[in-house]
């Protein structure tokens, strides 16, 4: 008697389904009734439409009678985050200011998976907009992770990763800006892929930051995230920012091998504690933060007498002077500051770059390369430690253009004002979360006449001595390994009033993001929580369209490990 | 103390492409409201633009029919403002890398009038404020290719003002870029204005004037503001840099907002949009392409000719020289040519009030008309008649309705002869005087002869037998 058919492979699965061993409304019916018994536990979806997924199962069943050659997820059951645009069925962000919208349109993604006969399963739950990296900033309510309901998931694609580490959902679709996919995979013990910018079509995607965002899957095992991102890759006419190159062949790649690979580690992720990271940064930002905080900024564009005041208000925080970039500043002091230094600050306030156990997972699971006969090559990204602050530039400035448009006008959320500006204000204060404000805040800040060569040129400019990082590295390597998350799963409300703590959950994921390569975190290891084991994450980073890479050693690794195959004890039955 | 007024043109022209800038939604004027939509230009979550390679080709020919330069490398930029009719909470634009820059036009009175930029951008939607309370949103328009062409401040008076956007509309019509018909508010113009004392350096403060919505407007308008700028610094007073609209019932300007109250519009590249390269190639192909100018064209028929009246009837847009060339050509005749073109052809197209390219006859047809006259079977009249009965039923030949209409012209010299002897033996009085010298008497003998053989008589032959029989005695 085979396995049930929450712990099976998507892929064997789909191949049952299509061979008419399996009918796609059982395998509905299956996951049904663990969404029922389980959602309420960890809170993976905000809704799930049955009778959709039902009707979605026979129209796959009806196809294979009426002799049509099945797709490559026939019948597989497919998480989808609120993010991706699903035709006719609500999709928010996770957002109140987007209650009630329902797209006229499949995004890309969606409708390749359709294609291929997947059950689409709207809809994931999230951080806002994409923004967060614990699904705590959810309008909803926090996703709990599996291995410990006391717990975040990460973020912000939570919802998809707590579905299938509780095997909700064979496989599920996330979207990585700064490393929503890889940081909660890593937390909630599955494979998460964030391919390369272009790769998946961004069509449909509801956009955070724009040159950032990316969709990928999450899966149990990596010949399930190899079929998926195989099916939805490729060209995109309605997405000029996608790749020529054809869906890459990863499946394949999987069985290459790691021998004679070489695996790259970066000094930068492994020794480097950086002081700047708990102390200048994050007292610059906030300061902005207080800044900006006038009304104008949230629902227009500031004029330029209240661009004067702050200016005013900045010269004399200052003490006369107006702060110089950011990136600059931080540059320079992490120049200056000597590591030892940089260290023992940190230890002194209780805060650890990395956590040990991390640290040990990935020490072992980098010895573990080495011995299935990859090469460890040690490299450096000297402006690796410039990602944090470089990212939330980029991201921030792009975010509050790209949410401008929900203002009230075509569709969402809309709160009644006087006049126009009224509504606007009112309309943007109350459907927007805290850290969705914050984020626009700061990016309309960033983007400001005055200060746009002073942190958004500047952070362009960082992004280019980034890429060039990495592509000197890459000379000496084909993937490069480290962390995924600097800490394995926190507990939920633990950092919800530190923003800038939350920020640093990003600490080895948007450099990548940042230069647009691809990247993946697969399980690694446990660290040993209160209630129970806290899986880890290792994570691999290719050259651009070089999936097949990641494929290549994390299917050596997978092969000669069994922490995929960890089930959340609750989950498991 | 004198001033010298110094202007600049900012002026926004819709792209006659098929579809929109960034989706496949059809570009058209007059429908019924939010019936050219998609969720790209209506802002939805989630969709991205995707560049239209006609309306950046239209844009490249229009560079090139203005005498500008092509940047190899150019991008998009979103410009940022909230209001109803913007979808997106910004718009796509060009911000520092115009795709094109340099290039002018130059006036009547010689002054070569400077482009500084043109770029692309896409149009935002119309606000209708006439239902009552509420302001409704038409996005028809919304994503709706633009072109903007900003002139360096070379324009000195509200007649050069007119003058160049009489020169700009043609040559952007010339070369099929733009209807630029302001009705439509296919085109579009703003001005600045500033005036300085003769003789000295710099300029004054500027102001800008928009709700410009014809020629005619934009000089009443910069009339009224030069008047208003001088006025202010005779008396003593100062300039105020701002925004001002123009009251065209009231003839005058007022403040719109003040410089303290302008937008910071936060630009930063499109991230949805790769940066392009315009390579030589593309732009060669389009200059091979590229119609001839109405300067060049009007040259070129002053050459074959035409008169003046007829030069402007044939450049009022290529259509009318387009067809008046293809009736040049099917009857090879240029004159004949452009005297039916101006004459019958253009009467016709008033009549029916539509354009060269719609009438109801063809080239071919006028020209076998032409060739009735020219051959002596019809006369000019007869010409007309068939002309008309050929509009009406157009797939006879002008060679038959010449004979249903029975109006084939007698060229027969003996018969012609034969009329002529009977009149002048008719009418001994009028001959007598003729011999004596009355050449008068010649037309009526004339008229009597036409009359007697029903008007059909070629004019010319009865002329000849006339002054022939009466010299003959
Ligand atoms: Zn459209």
């Amino acid at each position: 008697m085979s396995a049930p058919l929450h712990l099976r492979k998507a892929v064997e699965i789909a191949a049952e389904v299509r061979e008419g061993k399996l009918l796609a409304r059982d395998v509905a019916e299956h996951f049904l009734d663990r969404l029922r018994r389980y959602n309420p536990q960890i809170f993976a979806f905000v809704e799930i439409h049955e009778s959709d997924l039902r009707a979605q199962a026979d129209a796959v069943d009806a196809a294979r009678r009426a002799g049509a050659t099945l797709g490559r997820l026939a019948g597989v059951p497919v998480g989808v985050k609120d993010v991706l645009c699903v035709r006719g069925m609500e999709t928010t962000c996770g957002s109140k200011i987007l209650r009630g919208y329902r797209p006229p349109y499949d995004a890309t993604a969606v409708e390749r998976l359709r294609a291929a006969g997947a059950l689409l399963v709207p809809r994931a739950n999230m951080d806002e907009f994409a923004m967060g990296s614990s699904t705590e900033h959810s309008s909803f309510g926090p996703t709990r992770n599996p291995w410990d309901t006391a717990r975040v998931p990460g973020g912000s694609s939570g919802g998809s990763a707590a579905a299938v580490a509780a095997r909700l959902t064979p496989v599920s679709l996330g979207t990585d800006t700064g490393g929503s996919i890889r940081q909660p995979a890593a937390l909630c013990g599955i494979t998460g892929l964030k391919p390369t910018y272009g790769r998946v079509s961004r069509y449909g995607l509801i956009a955070f930051a724009s040159s950032l965002d990316q969709i990928g899957p999450f899966a149990t095992c990596l010949e399930d995230a190899a079929t998926v991102t195989e099916v939805i890759a490729g060209n995109d006419p309605r997405d000029g920012t996608t790749v020529a190159a054809a869906a890459p062949n990863l499946t394949d790649a999987l069985r290459q091998g790691v021998k004679g690979l070489r695996i790259g580690v970066p000094r930068e992720w492994t020794d480097d504690p950086s002081e700047w990271y708990l102390t200048t940064y994050p007292k610059e930002l906030q300061r902005i933060y207080q800044l900006v905080r006038s009304p104008g900024y949230l629902q227009r564009q500031p004029s330029r007498l209240e661009r004067l005041q702050i200016e005013d208000q900045i010269r004399q925080a200052n003490g006369g002077e107006i702060i110089d970039g950011i990136p600059n500043e931080i540059y320079a002091s992490m120049r200056t500051q000597t590591l030892d230094v940089a260290i023992e600050q940190a230890r002194s306030q209780g805060r650890f770059f990395m956590d040990v156990d991390t640290r040990d997972a990935i020490t072992e699971a980098l010895a573990q390369l080495e011995k299935l006969g990859a090469e460890l090559v040690s490299i450096d990204l000297p402006n690796a430690p410039l990602a944090i602050p470089t990212y939330y530039l980029v991201a921030t400035a792009e975010a509050s253009s790209n949410l401008a448009r929900f203002d009230g006008v075509r569709f969402g959320f809309r709160a009644e004002g006087r006049n126009l500006e009224e509504m606007y204000g009112r309309t943007r204060d109350q459907g927007f979360g805290e850290e969705v404000k914050r984020r626009i805040l700061l990016g309309t800040f960033v983007l400001s006449a005055g200060y746009s060569d002073a942190y958004y040129k500047k952070a362009l400019q960082v992004r280019t001595l980034l890429k060039q990082d990495f592509e000197r590295a890459f000379e000496k390597c084909d993937v490069i390994a480290g962390p995924a998350s600097p800490f394995p799963a926190f507990e939920i409300g633990s950092k919800m009033d530190d923003p800038l703590a939350m920020y640093l959950c990003d600490l080895f994921t948007a450099a990548i993001n940042l230069v647009g390569l691809p990247g993946i975190s697969i399980p690694c290891g446990f660290a040993q929580g209160p209630k129970g084991p806290l899986p880890l994450g290792l994570q691999l980073v290719a050259p651009a369209l070089r999936e097949d890479s990641i494929f290549a050693a994390a299917g050596a690794f997978e092969r000669a490990t069994q922490w995929h195959q960890q089930v959340p004890k609750a989950f498991a039955s | 103390m004198e001033f010298r007024p110094t202007i600049g043109l900012e002026t926004h022209v819709q792209l006659a492409t098929a579809t929109k800038l960034f989706c496949g939604c059809a570009n058209r004027f007059g429908d019924a409201p939010n019936t050219l939509v998609c969720p790209v230009c209506t802002g939805q979550p989630g969709v991205l633009p995707v560049l239209n390679r006609q309306a950046l080709e239209l844009g490249i020919r229009a560079a090139l029919a203005l005498d500008a330069e092509l940047a190899p490398f150019t991008k998009f930029d979103r410009k940022h403002y909230f209001y109803p009719d913007l979808p997106k909470g910004f718009q796509i634009s060009q911000f520092d890398l115009p795709f094109a820059h340099g290039g002018g036009i130059r006036l009547d009175d010689g002054t070569f009038v400077r482009l500084r930029r043109i770029h692309l951008e896409e149009d935002a939607g119309k606000g209708i404020h006439d239902r009552g309370d509420s302001t409704l949103v038409d996005l028809n328009r919304a994503g709706v290719p633009l072109l903007e062409i900003v002139t360096e401040p070379d324009v000195h008076s509200s007649e050069q003002a007119y003058d160049y956007l009489t020169k700009l509309k043609e040559r952007l019509r010339f070369a099929g870029i733009s209807e630029c018909d302001m009705e439509k508010g296919s085109l579009r113009c703003d001005v600045n204005v500033s005036i300085h004392p003769v003789g000295q350096d710099g300029f004054g403060t500027r102001c800008e004037i928009k709700n410009l919505n014809s020629f005619a407007m934009v000089r009443r308008a910069l009339e009224y503001e030069i008047a208003r700028q001088t006025q202010l610094l005779e008396s003593g007073g100062r300039v105020v840099q701002e925004t001002r609209t123009w009251r065209d019932a009231e003839g005058r300007t007022e403040t719109m907002r003040s410089k303290e109250e302008a937008q910071d519009y936060r630009y930063f590249p499109e991230p949805d949009l790769p940066p392009l390269t315009i390579d030589a190639q593309l732009i060669a192909a389009i200059r091979t392409q590229l119609p001839e100018s109405a300067d060049t064209r009007r040259a070129r028929y002053q050459a074959m000719g035409l008169n003046s009246e007829e030069l402007q009837t044939l450049t009022l847009d290529r259509a009318s020289g387009d067809w008046f060339e293809s009736l040049a050509k099917a009857c090879g005749e240029a004159k004949a040519a452009a005297v039916w073109t101006c004459g019958e052809v253009n009467r016709l197209r008033n009549e029916r009030n539509c354009s060269f390219s719609d009438l109801p006859i063809t080239p071919a047809q006028v020209a076998s008309v032409i060739a009735l006259a020219k051959s002596g079977r019809a006369s000019v009249s007869a010409a007309r008649q068939v002309f008309n009965a050929l509009v009406a039923s157009p797939s006879k030949t002008a060679d038959s309705l010449l004979n249903e209409l029975g109006l084939e012209q007698v060229s027969d010299t003996g018969a012609i002869e034969a009329a002529v002897a009977e009149v002048l033996a008719a009418n001994e009085k009028a001959v007598a005087e003729y011999r004596a010298g009355k050449e008068k008497a010649a037309g009526s003998l004339m008229g009597q002869v036409m009359k007697k053989m029903g008007g059909r008589a070629n004019p010319a032959i009865v002329q000849e037998a006339l002054k022939r029989l009466l010299a003959g005695g």
